[in-house]
């Protein structure tokens, strides 16, 4: 059989229904942990239990939340489609959902450890300098967390790529639509297309193999650094 | 007309104890108008506590902070100014210079930071300092690439940038060799010619303590156990605790045999020998306590000839080597340490005499 005969959509869905959720939860998630990691409010490890319950949980449960959270007859889901006039429930958005919550409990729980080992003296300098907590964080706080916070945002999108079960619950297996990688490879294999699987499976295993070696070279200090600091 | 009071600070906090750690309180009254106040103590003595409450890192229970007739904290009225808004210059031990900023990208932080002052004077004040620290040829340098003492001049410069009320100072030299120590006292001259701030410094150095010091206020187990005048405190420490805690003091046993107040003298009893001083006021015959007298202020000499007045027999337990010379172990506690010179003559002797100088007598209450 032909490579040409191999659609290459599900890797292009994958690439971008990651990359999307990926900004998404660095975005939010740094904030989570930045809480979780510099605040005292009540329910602080109820808020980090519940964060973490994703990890736990069978993806097919998580699923189901979501098909009651987001579906047509949920207030979000319903405000969702007045506003774009369609459903979300078995689009490509909701396959970034599923995405989302797949990965964000693995960011937020190591940006928080990220977060809470930079030294504290340098944002109480900042502070006492006079700079503004808002300041401080992207001065300092960021800056120095920064290794940190990219190793997890590139372990995040290789996770975002590779989740199959909440994606199969919320956005289905439309092929040309919502069917990404994992899922592709999924029925390729039910429909006994050895070849289309043995490639996917390659493309997805060598993907995620190069995203991992950069987070750990990220996260690495340089020689120099760890001499000296 | 008395000086200003400059800080004023009642300071309550009571940290519960946690795991291995015991219950804590803090409960000090820090008042001070004069340049450098130091905090002295053990570590585990609540010094670096303290001044995180003045710089609003740490919420104090109770209690009331001024600063130059400003209100920093309140409990009473709920006031509790941000660290922010405290214009308070902290410097930690190992300078917390901003790591991945050069220096003057340090300074300029500080200087965009500050609130109160125009940006033009922010960036003239920020040439000056540069000048002065002598930072100049290595603003553009990283602090890993700064040596010791560079990054003690940078970190004082970027404190001073934001022109702060009071310079909290948390063990500066701590760790740093005898050659960095002189060049920070140097820095902190210079700082002091920049700045009119008062300064509350937290060290458990004593030498640092009586160098830099103008008040002192000895810490233990979050109490202040003395504090005054630097003069004041060390002339006259007020018990035997404090004095031993100095440990610049010999503390004997000493008993008051006779006093004379029309003569202006008292007699001791020290260890089987007499002691003349001066008159204590306050204190009657058959008081116990302690003969305390600086090591520096007292001479040994050879248990030989006649025994002169003011002269305390006493046992040698032994010899050590020190940096200033030879320090030799006396029963009761004392020591002295003498020059090679002079340890010449004590070698071998079992006891030896140690010279009192009336006007050194100091006696101390049980």
């Amino acid at each position: 059989m032909p490579a040409a005969s191999i659609d290459w959509f599900p890797l292009w869905l994958s690439l971008r229904v990651a990359s999307i959720a990926t900004v998404f939860i660095v975005t939010l998630g740094t904030f989570v942990s930045y809480l979780l990691s510099h605040k005292n409010f009540r329910g602080k490890e109820a808020l980090d239990s519940l964060i973490t319950l994703p990890l736990v949980l069978p993806p097919t449960v998580l699923g189901y939340y979501l098909l009651v959270l987001l579906g047509r007859s949920s207030w979000f889901g319903h405000l969702y489609e007045e506003v774009f006039g369609e459903p979300l429930v078995f689009t490509w958005q909701a396959a970034v959902l599923a995405a989302i919550f797949h990965s964000a409990p693995i960011y937020i729980k190591g940006a928080r450890t990220v977060l809470e080992g930079v030294d504290y003296r340098f944002e109480w300098v900042a502070h006492s300098l006079g700079a503004s907590e808002w300041r401080t964080f992207l001065r300092i706080t960021l800056p120095l967390a920064w290794r940190g916070l990219s190793s997890l945002a590139s372990l995040c999108f290789a996770r975002s790529l590779g989740d199959f079960g909440i994606t199969m619950m919320v956005a289905g297996n439309i092929p040309g639509q919502t069917q990404t990688l994992s899922v592709a490879i999924f029925d390729a294999v039910e429909s006994g297309n050895g070849k289309a699987a043995r490639m996917l499976v390659l493309v997805i295993s060598v993907t995620a193999l190069i995203l991992l070696w950069t987070a750990a070279r990220i996260s690495r200090p340089t020689v120099r650094a760890s001499h000296t600091e | 007309m008395s000086p200003p009071v400059k800080i004023d600070a009642r300071l309550i906090k009571r940290l519960p104890a946690i795991g291995d750690s015991e219950a804590f309180e803090l409960n000090v009254h820090l008042k001070s108008d004069a340049g450098v106040t130091v905090l002295w103590g053990a570590s585990g003595a609540g010094k670096t506590l303290a001044l995180n409450c003045l710089g609003g890192f740490s919420k104090p229970d109770e209690g009331r902070i001024l600063v130059n007739d400003e209100l920093y904290f309140d409990a009473a009225t709920r006031v509790n100014l941000p660290p922010q808004a405290r214009r308070c210059g902290y410097m930690f031990q190992d300078h917390a210079l901003f790591p991945h900023m050069t220096v003057r990208e340090n300074l300029k932080f500080a200087a965009a930071s500050a609130r109160h002052s125009s940006k033009l004077n922010k960036h003239r004040r920020m040439i000056e300092l540069l000048e002065a620290f002598e930072l100049g040829d290595l603003a553009g340098r990283k602090p890993a690439q700064l040596s010791g003492g560079q990054k003690q001049r940078a970190a004082l410069a970027r404190m001073l940038v934001s022109d702060p009320r009071v310079l909290l100072l948390d063990e500066p030299t701590r760790g740093l060799d005898a050659r960095l120590k002189q060049a920070f006292y140097q820095v902190l001259h210079t700082t002091r010619g920049r700045s009119q701030a008062p300064i509350v410094l937290v060290t458990h150095d004593l030498e640092e303590c009586m160098r830099l010091g103008e008040s002192v206020c000895l810490m233990e187990d979050g109490r202040f156990v003395q504090s005054g005048s630097r003069e004041q405190v060390f002339a006259r420490p007020a018990s035997a605790e404090v004095a031993s805690a100095l440990g610049v003091y010999n503390l004997l046993p000493a008993k008051i045999a006779a006093l004379d107040p029309s003569r202006d003298t008292c007699s001791l009893d020290v260890a089987g020998s007499q002691v003349q001083g001066r008159y204590l006021k306050g204190r009657l015959i058959g008081d116990q306590g302690f003969l305390c007298v600086r090591q520096t202020e007292s001479r040994l000499l050879p248990n030989i000839g006649r025994r002169e007045p003011n002269q305390i027999v006493l046992r040698v337990i032994g010899v050590l080597p020190s940096a200033q010379g030879t320090k030799v172990l006396l029963e009761h506690g004392a020591a002295a340490t003498v020059s090679e010179a002079e340890y010449v003559h004590l070698r071998g002797e079992e006891t030896v005499k140690l010279d009192v100088p009336a006007s050194a007598v100091y006696f101390l209450a049980k």
